[in-house]
């Protein structure tokens, strides 16, 4: 377990660094952040759905899958009709380039160990998304359904964070 | 022709009256909860057994309104509503299935 928490929190600090950056964001980088950090988490969780023979670990990955896609669609709908056109940024390249790297270390892991140590990600992960939204981009939005639509995430994100540290409980 | 529409009506209007004697003699009401941002909103005073609730769910991701102990399970998809009447009097702890975090008490009189 303390080994579980540790790479927890070097998880944490190393994906904080991608927003460390740039703190101002304009609502079309806000955008493609917002829909990149979505994109990782559901791709994570069809990587566990391919992978664990865990039926709570099974159930949460669906669930992030399916609420995170939820999210992302409603986000495309919103950049649509608001005309804003995703704008790439250092912030969602460096978020990428960090999943390829948690995707190819979890990628190599099998049972519980790959079931501990994505549960462990999904922690660190969601944390990372949460402080960022609370942090840098809900302050930025400038769009006021943008920014809803962002607070509605964090609410969401958050209950994930805590969903996947009660999952962490029995998968250690 | 003329026989089987006026027999049709007559069995509609006949229909519509039981209705509203039923409506009439339980005396039911429809309450309102509001779902949002992964909350549920307050629940309704003074229901009783036959009532209805609505739910709303204006979150974006699917929910549920389920009592823990399944006396009710209703299913709410993203930006919909659902609802349920209820049969059993009592103290209900309403939880989503989805997101363990959301729970309300919900209290039924007879």
């Amino acid at each position: 377990m303390p080994r579980l928490l540790i790479l927890a929190a070097a998880l944490a600090m190393s994906a904080t660094t991608a927003f460390a950056h740039d703190a101002k964001f304009s609502d079309p980088q806000i955008a493609h952040v917002a829909y990149t950090a979505g994109q990782i988490d559901v791709d994570a969780a069809k990587l566990a759905l391919a992978k664990t023979g865990n039926a709570e670990v099974r159930a949460f990955a669906e669930l992030m899958a399916r609420d995170h896609a939820a999210v992302n669609d409603k986000a495309l709908a919103l950049v649509k009709r608001l005309n804003v056109k995703p704008e790439a940024n250092g912030t969602s390249a460096s978020l990428t380039k960090q999943a390829k790297q948690t995707e190819k270390r979890l990628k190599k892991l099998s049972g519980a160990a790959f079931d501990r140590a994505y549960v462990a990600n999904e922690i660190a992960y969601h944390r990372t998304v949460n402080q960022a939204l609370s942090g840098a981009l809900i302050p930025s939005a400038h769009n006021s359904e943008l920014k809803a639509l962002l607070e509605t995430g964090l609410a969401l994100f958050t209950a994930h964070q805590t969903h996947a540290e009660h999952l962490a409980q029995t998968v250690k | 022709m003329p026989h089987l529409t006026r027999r049709a009506a007559l069995l509609a209007v006949g229909g519509t009256m039981a209705a509203l004697a039923r409506t009439a003699r339980a005396e039911t009401r429809t309450h309102a909860v509001l779902i949002d941002k992964m909350k549920f909103g307050p629940m309704p005073s003074g229901v009783r057994v036959g009532d209805t609730i609505v739910w709303t769910n204006r979150d974006p991701v699917r929910h549920t309104a389920t009592a823990r102990d399944k006396s009710f399970d209703v299913d709410l998809p993203a930006n919909a509503e659902g609802r349920g009447t209820l049969t059993k009097a009592g103290s209900f702890d309403v939880i989503c299935r989805f997101h363990p975090g959301m729970t309300a008490k919900l209290a039924v009189a007879p």
